[in-house]
């Protein structure tokens, strides 16, 4: 018991009095995922300026491509789909953490995984098909802050991707100890705050830009 | 033990259906209104200019469909303190985004070139007088 109070005293860090007083009574849970979540405020904030970038830049194309000439709006609707689905099985998975349910987990996990792939699959198609159409970062404002945005997103949802992979072999090796739930737990809080940036993302970049 | 003991017990077994029900109901209110959102940029019976209102409008009520269903915001009290955050966040969001877009427009104005004039601003229009003569 000693050990696993010093463990937890020492993660803690400067809250380790106040659990000590109050007798555990803030869960390590608790704070990890209080922690998670002012990293995902702080990473929100960061695509709030990439927005206001983009919202600033979108009409200075310099005499280039505009958002109309440039996007499909089929393939983000296939996107956005994706990407939804893969936050509702994502949401899944973890209901079979909760359930301590290995089946449900890996199942949830494959298939969270496969849309995420498939979603970051159409994303690099439809950069490739820009940049060889002569659509590159560097030829206008508009596009530059065009690809850092959705870029950004792109890199998230990649890091997403092994996060998600790494957690899947942590669970094959260490079976749902108290570290891996809260580290899925934590992985289901970013993706599913993937999904809202998405959603700002299609409405504000692809749909905006294509309105009349 | 007791922490140890509380951090791997299962937590909520009990509530697996009405669980599995809020993420289908999210899962649904999400699809709609992101068809919503498609079907408005891209109908023509809609009133030109108010679209972009309309996208925003649909899109924060996605992202609190989101926050609500997904991430289980609720406002009871072991919430406080992801609210206030969360709070926190959306007001510095909001001045980044409306505070850019204000400051630029308003430098975009006072940039813009008088009508009829190629070059130059309009604070230079006595220098650029001589050359159109």
């Amino acid at each position: 018991m000693n050990q696993a109070t010093a463990i937890e005293l020492r993660s803690l860090g400067h809250e380790a009095p106040v659990a000590e007083a109050a007798g555990h009574a803030v869960s390590k849970e608790i704070v990890v995922g209080y922690g998670f979540w002012i990293f995902l405020l702080s990473d929100i904030v960061m695509f709030a300026a990439l927005f206001a970038a983009y919202a600033v830049l979108a009409h200075s194309t310099a005499g280039g491509f505009s958002g109309r000439d440039l996007f499909s709006q089929k393939s983000v609707a296939i996107e956005t789909a994706c990407l939804l689905f893969s936050s509702y099985t994502c949401g899944l998975m973890s209901l079979g953490v909760e359930a301590r349910r290995q089946g449900a987990f890996y199942f949830g996990a494959l298939v969270t995984f496969v849309l995420g792939a498939a979603f970051l699959g159409l994303e690099l198609r439809e950069f490739s098909d820009m940049i060889a159409r002569g659509a590159t970062p560097q030829s206008s404002a508009f596009l530059s802050s065009f690809f850092a945005l959705v870029g950004c997103h792109g890199v998230h949802v990649a890091v997403g991707l092994v996060w998600l992979a790494v957690m899947v072999v942590q669970v094959a090796v260490k079976d749902f100890r108290a570290s891996v739930v809260r580290r899925l737990q934590c992985f289901s809080l970013f993706w599913h705050a993937l999904d809202i940036i998405w959603v700002a993302l299609f409405s504000v970049v692809y749909l905006m830009g294509v309105a009349p | 033990m007791s922490a140890i003991h509380a951090e791997t017990a299962p937590v909520l077994v009990q509530d697996g259906p009405s669980h599995w029900l809020v993420y289908t109901t999210g899962l649904v209110l999400a699809l709609v209104l992101t068809g919503t959102s498609f079907w408005v940029a891209n109908s023509s019976i809609l009133w030109a200019p108010g679209i972009a209102i309309g996208l925003a409008v649909l899109a924060i009520a996605q992202m609190g469909i989101h926050l609500v269903f997904f991430l289980h915001m609720t406002s009871s009290p072991d919430n406080t303190n992801h609210a206030l955050a969360l709070a926190f966040g959306v007001l510095v969001v909001f001045m980044v985004v409306a505070g850019s877009l204000w400051i630029m427009r308003d430098l975009n104005e006072g940039m813009k070139m008088p009508a009829g004039q190629s070059m130059g601003s309009s604070m230079e229009m006595p220098m650029n007088m001589p050359m159109q003569h």
